[in-house]
């Protein structure tokens, strides 16, 4: 039982340390900065996923155990929304797709945000009309 | 081999070696969101080291860290991306 667990233990930490590895080659391999993204944001998280649980095989306490489920939980939640908002974030920087990519969904579409989409005019549609009656204001006055 | 060995010996220079390789990409990365994703993923690295250390050393505060590191990071990765997003913009 002993040895089984051990087994367990180290075939997770050995798994979870390959998907971190796999993270890493892809970030530094990938051509694109969305296929780095993609390669690192999968992968780190499973990785971290399996070593953490095997933190949690190891101690099998009640306090290890919840810490190590919010922060595999905390992880699943935000990984994939700060991947992306950075790809996001990238695309509308103009970050150039590979060269043999086949297609880019967005095709014209980044450009089009670009124009209308600025997040001062998001935060300010309730202003705008203050900014109206303000100028009617000066014009009646 | 105990399982404290296994680990001082074997992961801990394997996740030593792949916190190398991502700085490979934050030395080079062309763009500043190159760097920012790699930045990301030296956190989870470092989240899953102070884990493994855990291990090693037997003490489990050390989660404590990566607790807070976890968080740390998505409220990093965010900021940034808000500002190459508004920098974009501007």
């Amino acid at each position: 039982m002993r040895d089984a667990l051990i087994a367990l233990i180290a075939l997770l930490l050995l798994g979870g340390t390959f998907f971190a590895l796999v993270a890493a080659i892809g970030v530094v391999r990938m051509p694109d900065i969305y296929m780095r993204l993609s390669a690192s944001s999968k992968a780190s998280t499973l990785g971290a996923s399996f070593i953490l649980s095997a933190v949690a095989l190891f101690f099998g306490t009640t306090a290890v155990t919840g810490k190590v489920l919010a922060i595999i939980a905390f992880t699943l939640l935000t990984a994939p929304v700060a991947a992306h908002m950075l790809g996001r974030a990238a695309y509308f920087c103009g970050e150039p797709l590979w060269a043999k990519s086949v297609r880019d969904e967005l095709g014209g579409a980044g450009e089009w945000c670009k124009q209308h989409e600025r997040p001062e005019e998001l935060s300010s549609t309730v202003p705008d009309v203050n900014a109206d009656d303000a100028t009617k204001g000066d014009r009646s006055a | 081999m105990s399982l404290t060995a296994f680990v001082t010996w074997v992961i801990l220079p394997l996740l030593g070696l792949g916190l190398l390789i991502t700085f490979i990409r934050v030395v080079r990365g062309p763009s500043l969101p190159d760097r920012v994703v790699a930045l990301d993923l030296m956190a989870t690295f470092i989240i899953a080291i102070s884990a493994v250390y855990s291990i090693a050393s037997n003490e489990p505060s050390y989660l404590d860290a990566a607790v807070v590191l976890a968080m740390i990071t998505f409220l990093g990765t965010v900021a940034f991306a808000y500002y190459l997003h508004r920098r974009s913009n501007a």
